[in-house]
């Protein structure tokens, strides 16, 4: 029985209209992180870089209840990634931690209250031959109505960046903002400005526009 | 910006303290999470929120309907210092590692996990409801094998979160959190308890119609999305601006449930059906065997 204040759904028309967004709210915290979240790769691995910084709000304070999700590449610069990220215990239910072996490409770590986040990983390869090679980050937040794309280059890939076409409209200053900073041996720093000055450069995806394509399938509404 | 510690989180001025939740009347200072900072004042009365959102949807009525909420939507008074002011570059490299995804498998949930009343040794107080749907691309393809996570306030309207302080009961047989993997069709479904409204602090007298926190991941990672899922009929929607972030109203419909007798479960659960869409980046529209 159709609810009496909606409209009834109209019969499915393609490209089916997306779900809306809506903020990540800030009570997210006991779903969604997960134990070792952060860590790519074990404490200790030779090859482990650390990567971490802090995200600001429009009026340069911390941001303490930011979630943030990486995907990457591997060294060899397969994008493919492995299950396992937030495996299980079979008997308690309980977050098991990645198995050490299998690197699945995908973390997620919220900032603390400082909001300072941290992660353990390898460096990307890339992805296809002579790529610049990144790691693709998403920002949620309370107070962002809709997750934010950006990118995170290491600063050896600086010069390559620069002469990246798709990135060409972008002044110096702009694009350093994606740009990670070596603080240390395989220890590099990379902050996130939400809004203002030093704004951070977040990218889209253009999506597919509006235009009918094939029938509608079975049981989509 | 050194790396040394920043000064603890001061409440930025005009947008604070945002969602914290409305202390009981007779409580001085603010809430543990604010740091006693003083509540924000004048806030806004309802009708000043009722009023910016209806001019906002009277503006985008004149536009091209959005999908997604704008970044920048002052009656939802977080979004001011958090929404940048620069547009989001647009990428259209279809070898991008955002075309790609995480992957999820059975190691990374139990079974138990997508029901959220069997988490604890007694049931949770409340409504027992289900709630089931598919997981589509735009062109109706199921999204298969992919991780759903959902979290929620108890039938009181109180996270199991410290910062929420809500006077209302925290429930010892209910988290609120749940995950699984969507099947072959896209088919998720979760077992757990109707979540009450609760109030925040975004204005006088604000409170969030009753929802489900929704997190879902698509083959690629430009898919994602988290999102909110109402229930039909709830009498808040036309108060609450983070349902009214969403302009248009044929998406916002989007984001409420159906109640559907057929899978109410007799003498056990009222159900709930809620297809949840995804976007499509266009460089994976034309792309075969991305579905
Ligand atoms: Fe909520």
């Amino acid at each position: 029985m159709t609810e009496p204040t909606r409209a009834a759904p109209a019969p499915a028309a393609m490209p089916l209209g997306p779900t809306p967004s809506q903020t990540v709210g800030p009570f997210y915290g006991y779903a969604l992180p997960f134990a070792g979240g952060g860590d790519l790769v074990p404490a200790g691995h030779p090859e482990a870089l650390t990567l971490h910084g802090y995200v600001f709000d429009g009026a340069g304070e911390p941001v303490p209840d930011a979630l943030l999700e990486f995907w990457q590449a591997d060294p060899a610069g397969s994008a493919t990634g492995a299950p396992g990220s937030l495996r299980r215990d079979p008997v308690t239910g309980e977050a098991a931690g990645r198995d050490g072996v299998r690197f699945t490409g995908f973390a997620r770590i919220p900032t603390d209250a400082d909001g300072h986040w941290m992660i353990r990983t390898l460096a990307p390869g890339p992805h296809r031959p002579a790529a610049v090679p990144y790691l693709a980050l998403l920002v949620f937040a309370r107070g962002l109505l809709h997750h934010l794309y950006t990118r995170v280059h290491l600063p050896e890939h600086a010069e390559a960046l620069a002469a990246d076409p798709a990135f060409a409209a972008l002044p110096p200053e702009r694009l350093g903002t994606l740009l990670a900073v070596r603080e240390a041996e395989r220890r590099y720093r990379f902050d996130l400005r939400l809004q203002g000055e030093k704004e951070t450069v977040f990218l889209d995806f253009p999506l597919e526009p509006h235009q009918p394509v094939a029938a509608p399938v079975p049981g989509a509404r | 910006m050194t790396a040394q510690r920043p000064s603890p989180p001061a409440e930025p001025g005009s947008a604070a303290p945002y969602e914290q939740r409305v202390p009981p009347p007779d409580a001085r200072g603010g809430t543990a999470r604010n740091g006693g900072a003083p509540p924000h004042f004048p806030a806004p009365s309802q009708a000043d929120i009722d009023e910016a959102i209806g001019a906002a949807h009277a503006q985008a009525a004149h536009a091209a309907p959005l999908d997604h909420p704008p970044r920048d939507f002052p009656p939802y008074r977080s979004s001011a210092l958090r929404h940048p002011l620069a547009s989001p570059l647009p990428l259209r490299d279809p070898e991008a590692v955002e075309l790609t995804g995480p992957v999820f498998g059975v190691t990374d949930v139990t079974a138990l996990d997508s029901d959220l009343t069997r988490r604890h040794h007694a049931e949770p107080l409340g409504e027992r409801i289900t709630v089931t749907g598919r997981v589509l691309d735009r062109r109706g393809h199921p999204v298969r094998g992919q991780l759903v996570e959902v979290w929620q306030a108890n039938a009181s309207g109180r996270y199991a979160h410290q910062l929420d302080q809500h006077p209302a009961p925290l429930d010892p047989h209910f988290t609120g959190s749940g995950r699984c993997l969507t099947d072959d069709e896209g088919r998720y479904a979760f077992t757990t308890i109707k979540p009450g409204a609760y109030p925040w602090r975004n204005h006088t007298n604000a409170w969030r119609p009753a929802h489900i926190h929704f997190s879902l991941f698509g083959d690629a990672f430009a898919q994602r999305l988290v999102t909110q899922m109402y229930f039909p009929g709830d009498p808040l929607f036309p108060y609450d601006p983070i349902l009214g972030s969403v302009t248009d109203r044929a998406a916002r419909e989007r984001l409420v449930a159906d109640y559907d007798h057929e899978l109410s479960v007799p003498e056990w659960s009222l159900g709930y059906r809620w297809d949840i869409v995804l976007d499509d980046p266009a460089a994976t529209w034309c792309e075969e065997g991305r579905a």
